[in-house]
Order: structure tokens, then C-alpha cells, then sequence
């Protein structure tokens, strides 16, 4: 593989696994906890993210030469507060049931950490091809992270996946699961599994 | 810091009573009362027993491995805690939310704090509360006791598959056809159609069919035991009843009408057990003399608050928990002054708990360690 | 787990020395401009479709509490208290209604929507009247946050939806008022056609819906009913 390939698939891999925003840097709880009570409000908020994310961080990569650094932080701000009112109308127009679930969550990923962030830390000083790339990357981790949690709230909260009903009519909801003590108990779960799991792997990797 | 901190359950005896000992001894005294459980309630009530107290051992024995934390089966702690809870929950609670709750106690209430002695909160109760928050009409209902058929067939709603909704018990009570009393707990009875049980049918649970714990009575007798052993502190059951009793009192004489006698408040629910078996664990309890009479009032007030002003009839749940969470609090206000000390106006002493206490803080070390 | 943060800002982003006040405005106006562009443009591009949607979604609502309607106009109660199309410059707090017609273009029912406190939060609720039989012919919940499993059970439990079905509204003689203010009783102690009987263990939610039908009813209906001519058939 020549080595701009690499470095390309490095850029899109980076967030699935390496720097999950969910998982490993724990960024953007905030829509995480909240509107992850189902598997479909889940992917929305996932999409939605890497939307912005994708958009914005474009933006600022072609920016990155004429915006002085005085004015960085506000001229980024402007930028994800474009991508997230075009984001929120583009919601309203395809579904006004899903703007209703997600409600003041849309308005709020402009203060989601993980697109100021990578705006700051990546997309300000890396051409727009790997920039794109790396915000596609980011965004599937974190639209990863919120379904690996809307899935669990939705199976045991509601007894189904993706609005489908799995286990009849006689399911025993977990009401905890749909409301907010549930996102706590199921992102601990995760996070426990993830850092056994990579302490279990830094254990191996010393051994070998 | 420059030695490591030894921790472990409060009350700092020494000599020949180990953790071991003192589990092992709170084990042998709760056996009579689950055994009376079982003569109230038949094979479901030993049914629940076995299956959350396996339960909780085998959440113990996961997180003891996978997080390499202190204590081993040998200790007792998880059969406590597993014993216990299977006492607060309903006789007919379904056996596979018995089970996800026992592994929720431990995970939730144990092993997420670093083990035995460091949990915050009671862990049988911290599985209860899961279970009020998860399958809050499962935990609510509650069936007569001394049914005709209990030692050869089993409530309805325990046998339900793993996830699926509980049989429906109230035809099966119906069934029975048995007096007045049949299917809600006199807390219930008292709160939605105020009616009121008899002291002494509360007192022993024998009379007529009650959807009662064990006796309170027989529950008393075992705390004694423990007491005069010295592996329970009495003042925290005494301090709990006083602050029950009292709370109760002064609001019967404000409308006595309305509100039942402190007797009743005394003996109904699982306040009894609760004070005298969940109150006291050591770990979460406080030490101070003086702490744990304030402990135990918080406790027994909180219970009379929410059994009657708030929507759900028993209240000794979520009181001890607050009270567990106050715990630090209380400690620090009710550190005994050394003799000799000004009582006002200078410092006192306190006792200053770091807040990782397996590893000494040292974040100038650790930064260095990383370099 | 995480073997670095993310990269962090350089030192050497800090300037030494100021950009020009020229550079800076000129940047920001750029980006301004950009923004502001795409911003009008998204919402005129969606335009069209939000508004549709909202039609579906108030129409859609409409039909649940009025089995049998086919299409709806929305009126208001004008600050003079005749009823007016309803507009959306209209104040807050206005009284609004939709009325709804079957297939031949017949006055239907009248829906409004109602809201008091819950177990959690306000429970917003949309209502069908008909005034044929000048009673409540449907209920559905436009917006809770009651607890799942206990108080979300008012859209459906069945005997709770049962006393939607013909639930009486009739006005007093005069018309000025309701004869018998709509009420929410303990589980299985109803006795009159007013009355609702409330899901046990969820009696808190059940009065906030009574409660929320109960307060539009007795604000919208003694306005609503002398001038139900003039919405008698479709506009």
C-alpha cells in the first residue's frame, strides 16, 4: 500500500476504534445519555453529528490559511452553528415525529465537544481531503457509540430493535432502561467492557 | 503519605473477630428468619432465596476475578447480601428478575465501589432500588402468606420465562378465597384504603394471612443475638425504632384521624429488618458515637416521611440509602472532641478519607511514573 | 486505553505579533456571509416540506380523536369572541380548534388541544367533540414525559380510552358554562357520564388529562357551541 493510502485509511479509522469519541476520549455525553432511548433516535443523532461534523470541519480546513488566530474560536463557532440550523431544518422537513423525539438535542450538538474539538485539534491545520475523511471517521464512532447504547436501552427497555417488536407481545419492559438512570447504567456496561477488553489486549500485546 | 492505608469494615475490633467471623455469624442469625420466610410463603420463597443469593455470589466471584478485588467466597458478604434482599423483595417476585437484580447488587453495590468494605451504599438495597427503578409492578405486587398449597406448587408469577411480564396472581388469590387481607401488604392496605392491621398479627405474622415478612418479633430475637456478640452496633436498630416511633407519634397527634398509631409505623413494612440487618452494615454505616444516633433517626424519620407523604407506601428502602449517603457527612460533624479541646471556635480534629484509599495520592509521582 | 488526547493546540498558533484589524473583520465577514447564505438557503429549501409536514402531522392528530373525519380547517376564538380562521400571528394563548369533515364536506367534530400537570411534566392532550351528541369523542396525548410503564399508559389502556368514547359535554341552559365540569375519579367509582374513571397506580396522570380536556372544554365550548353555524361546512 503506498503510503498516502495509509495515512488516508489511518485518518478514517482513527475515530472508529483509536479515538472513539464515545468510548476512549468520552466526549459528547451529553446527546449520548439523552436521546439514545431508542435505536432509530440513535442513528438520527449519529447521522445528524456527522453531518455537522463533516461539513464544518471542511469548512475550516479550506479556512485554515486566512483565519487569524484571534478570531479562530468565534469563526469556527459561526461555522457549526450554520451546519447545525441547516441540520435542524433539514430534520423538520424529513421527519417532524423524530424532531419531536430528539427535540433540544439537534440545537445542541453546536456545544457537542467532539466537533469543536476535532474543528480545533485536526481540521484547522490538515488539508480538506483528510480532514473529511477523518470527521467521516469520527462520526461513524460516535454514531457507533450512541447505537451500541440505544440498541441495549431499546431491547431491554421496549422489548424491541429498530421500532420491531423481538420477544411478543408478553415482553416484561426494564423501565429503568428508558429513563435516564438507564443511559448511566448502559454506558458504564460499555465502558467496562471496553477498558477490559483493551486492558486485556495491552496484557497480551507485553507478553508477546 | 509515605505508608500505605489499611482498610477495612468500621468498627476496628481486634483480636479474634475477623470479617469471616462476623459474616459467618450474621449468616447463622438470618437463617431462622428465612426459615420462617419459607414456612410463610413455601418453595417460592426458598425458591427466591437460592436463586438471588447464587446470583450474588456468582456476580462476586466475576468482578472478584475480572477486577482482581479483595474478599473471597469464604467471606460470607455476597450470601448476606443475597440472603437479605431476597427478604425485601416480593415472595412471587418473578426468579429471573431476582436474578438480574442479585447481579445488579453486587456489580452496582460492590464491586463498582472496589469491594468488600468500600461500597457506599447497602448493596442489597442498591439491587432493590434497580429493581423498584426496572419492573416496578413486579416489585409491588405481593401475595398472601400461609397459602393452603405453598410447600407443593408455586405463586404464579415466579415461574415467568426470562424476560416475559409475570402471570397476573390476582385470580389465583381469588382462588384461595381467603379473607379480607389477601394481596397487599398492610403498609398498602393502610396507604390506598386505610385500613389498619392488628399490632399483634404484625408483631408475630402468623395471624390470618398477612403479606408480611417474617416476624419481627423473631427478627428482634436474631439482632439480639448479634448484639450481644458485639457484631452489630444496637444503637443504630434503637436509634432507627426511636426516630420511627417518635416521627410517627407526632404526626398521629396531628391528625389522628388520618394517620395510624406508632405501634403500626413499628411493626408494619420492613422497617424492623431493615434497622436491624440493612442499617447496620458496618461499611456503610458511621463510627462515631454520637453519628450513629443521628444516623439512625435519619433513617427511622425518612421511612415515616415517605410511607406517608409521598407516593409509595414503604419508604425504609430509599431512607437507608439517603442515610448511607449522609454517612461521610454525619461522621464529620459528630467527630468526638479530645478531651481538653475548646468546643468553640477552633478547628476540630476530623478524620480525612483520600479518595482513592488502595493508592496513595501522589499526582506529582504519577506524572513523573508516566514520563 | 487512550495513548495520547488528541493533538493539542501548538504554541506557536499564538501570534507574536497582532494580525490586522482589516484581516480580522475581513475574515469574519467572509464567513458571515457564507453562513448566513447557507443558513437562508437551507431554510428556504425546507420550507415547503416543514410546512407540509406540519399540515400531515396537525391532521393526523385531528383524525385520531375524530374517527370518521376526512380533512380539518383551523380556527381561533378572535379576542371578540367570534371565531375567526385561525392566523399565526395570533397571540399567545388565544384559544384555537381544528374542525373536521367527513367526505361530503359535513361538519364532523371539533378538536383542541389541552394541557395541565402531570406525575413529571405537563401532558399536553388533543380532544375530539362532536357536537351531535355534545360529548368527547376521542382523546390522544400530543406530548408527555410520564413515566414509561406507569403514567404512559393513558394512550393505551383500554378501559382508561373507553371513557373517551361518548364522555358528556353538555352545556348548561343558558350556554354560558358547562353543565358538569368533566372529572377524573378513583379507578372504578364512576358514575355519571362526566366522569372518568383513572388508571390505578397512574391517577396523577389520569386527573392531568381530565383536567387539561376539563379547562379547554369549559374555556372553548360556551364560545364554540352558539356559533357552530358558522363552521358548519368546510371553508
Amino acid at each position: 500500500m503506498s503510503a498516502s493510502v495509509t495515512q488516508s485509511w489511518d485518518e478514517l479509522t482513527e475515530g472508529l476504534w483509536r479515538q472513539n469519541p464515545t468510548f476512549v476520549m468520552v466526549l459528547g455525553m451529553c446527546p449520548t445519555l439523552a436521546v439514545t432511548v431508542s435505536g432509530v433516535n440513535a442513528l438520527a443523532m449519529g447521522i445528524a453529528t456527522t453531518l455537522v461534523l463533516i461539513f464544518s470541519c471542511l469548512l475550516v480546513s479550506l479556512m485554515r490559511n486566512i483565519v487569524p488566530g484571534e478570531v479562530r474560536i468565534a469563526t469556527y463557532i459561526v461555522i457549526i452553528a450554520t451546519f447545525v440550523t441547516v441540520v435542524d431544518y433539514l430534520i423538520q422537513a424529513i421527519s417532524l415525529e423524530l424532531y419531536d423525539a430528539l427535540g433540544a438535542f439537534i440545537q445542541l450538538i453546536v456545544v457537542n465537544c467532539i466537533i469543536l474539538g476535532r474543528a480545533e485539534a485536526h481540521a484547522s491545520k490538515t488539508p480538506p481531503i483528510p480532514a473529511m475523511l477523518n470527521a467521516v471517521g469520527m462520526g461513524a464512532g460516535f454514531t457507533l457509540g450512541l447505537l451500541s447504547l440505544g440498541i441495549v436501552r431499546e431491547i431491554l427497555g421496549a422489548g424491541k430493535l429498530f421500532g420491531i417488536t423481538l420477544f411478543g407481545e408478553s415482553f416484561q419492559p426494564w423501565v429503568v432502561m428508558v429513563l435516564p438512570p438507564g443511559g448511566f447504567f448502559v454506558l458504564g456496561g460499555w465502558l467496562l467492557i471496553f477498558a477490559w477488553w483493551a486492558r486485556r489486549k495491552e496484557a497480551g500485546g507485553a507478553q508477546s | 503519605m509515605s505508608s500505605r492505608l489499611e482498610i477495612r469494615s468500621s468498627p476496628h475490633i481486634k483480636g479474634v473477630s475477623s470479617v469471616e467471623t462476623i459474616m459467618k455469624n450474621v449468616v447463622w442469625s438470618l437463617l431462622p428468619i428465612c426459615a420462617f420466610y419459607v414456612f410463610q410463603y413455601g418453595i417460592s420463597a426458598l425458591a427466591t432465596l437460592v436463586v438471588v443469593t447464587a446470583s450474588c455470589l456468582l456476580a462476586d466471584r466475576l468482578f472478584a476475578r475480572l477486577g482482581g478485588q479483595s474478599g473471597d467466597i469464604g467471606d460470607w458478604s455476597a450470601t448476606i447480601t443475597g440472603l437479605l434482599l431476597a427478604l425485601t423483595i416480593p415472595p412471587g417476585f418473578p426468579l429471573w428478575m431476582g436474578f438480574v437484580i442479585g447481579f445488579v447488587a453486587i456489580a452496582l453495590g460492590k464491586a463498582l465501589f472496589g469491594g468488600l468494605g468500600r461500597n457506599v451504599f447497602n448493596p442489597a438495597l442498591v439491587g432493590r432500588a434497580f429493581g423498584q427503578a426496572a419492573f416496578p409492578t413486579a416489585i409491588a405486587t405481593y401475595t398472601p402468606s400461609f397459602m393452603p398449597g405453598r410447600f407443593t406448587e408455586f405463586i404464579p408469577s415466579s415461574l415467568a420465562m426470562p424476560f416475559m411480564t409475570p402471570a397476573d396472581t390476582s385470580a389465583w388469590i381469588a382462588a384461595a378465597k381467603l379473607d379480607a387481607w389477601a394481596g397487599a401488604t398492610p403498609l398498602a392496605k393502610w396507604k390506598f384504603e386505610t385500613v389498619l392491621a392488628p399490632a399483634i398479627d404484625l408483631l408475630t405474622s402468623i395471624g390470618g394471612n398477612l403479606a408480611v415478612g417474617p416476624a419481627p418479633i423473631l427478627i428482634v430475637l436474631c439482632g439480639l443475638y448479634l448484639a450481644a456478640r458485639r457484631f452489630l452496633d444496637w444503637r443504630i436498630p434503637v436509634a432507627t425504632l426511636i426516630g420511627a416511633a417518635l416521627t410517627g407519634y407526632v404526626v398521629y397527634l396531628l391528625n389522628p384521624a388520618r394517620y395510624p398509631d406508632p405501634v403500626f409505623v413499628l411493626l408494619s413494612g420492613g422497617l424492623v429488618l431493615g434497622a436491624v440487618y440493612m442499617a447496620t452494615d458496618m461499611a456503610t454505616s458511621p463510627v462515631t458515637p454520637r453519628g450513629v444516633w443521628v444516623y439512625g433517626g435519619l433513617i427511622g424519620f425518612l421511612t415515616v416521611i415517605i410511607r406517608y407523604f409521598s407516593g409509595l407506601p414503604e419508604g425504609v428502602m430509599y431512607s437507608i440509602l439517603i442515610a448511607n449517603a449522609a454517612t461521610p457527612l454525619i461522621e464529620r460533624v459528630t467527630q468526638p472532641r479530645p478531651f481538653g479541646t475548646a468546643s468553640l471556635g477552633k478547628r476540630k480534629g476530623r478524620a480525612v478519607y483520600p479518595l482513592l484509599p488502595a493508592e496513595p495520592v501522589d499526582v506529582a509521582g504519577r506524572e513523573k511514573d508516566k514520563k | 486505553m487512550s495513548e495520547q488526547l488528541p493533538e493539542t493546540q501548538p504554541a506557536a498558533r499564538a501570534p507574536a505579533q497582532s494580525t490586522p484589524t482589516g484581516a480580522m473583520l475581513r475574515t469574519l465577514g467572509l464567513v458571515s456571509a457564507i453562513c448566513g447564505l447557507a443558513i437562508v438557503s437551507a431554510y428556504q429549501g425546507t420550507l415547503s416540506a416543514v410546512k407540509a409536514n406540519k399540515i400531515i402531522a396537525q391532521e393526523r392528530a385531528v383524525f385520531k380523536v375524530l374517527p370518521g373525519a376526512k380533512s380539518v380547517d383551523a380556527y381561533m376564538i378572535g379576542s371578540d369572541g367570534s371565531i375567526e380562521v385561525a392566523r399565526e400571528d395570533a397571540p399567545n394563548g388565544v384559544l384555537r380548534f381544528f374542525a373536521a369533515y367527513d367526505e361530503t364536506g359535513r361538519l364532523q367534530g371539533v378538536a383542541a388541544e389541552g394541557a395541565a400537570t402531570g406525575y413529571a411534566d405537563v401532558v399536553r392532550v388533543m380532544f375530539g367533540y362532536s357536537p351531535d351528541c355534545e360529548c368527547i369523542v376521542g382523546f390522544d396525548q400530543v406530548s408527555s414525559r410520564e413515566t414509561p410503564g406507569i403514567g404512559d399508559k393513558i394512550t393505551v389502556d383500554k378501559d382508561f380510552r373507553a371513557n373517551f368514547k361518548s364522555l358528556e359535554a353538555k352545556l348548561n341552559a343558558d350556554k354560558s358554562a358547562l353543565a358538569n365540569d368533566i372529572k377524573v375519579v378513583k379507578h372504578g367509582s364512576k358514575t355519571s357520564p362526566w366522569q372518568i374513571d383513572a388508571i390505578a397506580g397512574a391517577t396523577i396522570t389520569s386527573r392531568a388529562v381530565g383536567k387539561g380536556i376539563n379547562d379547554t372544554a369549559r374555556a372553548l365550548l360556551p364560545k364554540l357551541v352558539p356559533q357552530l353555524e358558522k363552521i358548519r361546512s368546510k371553508r
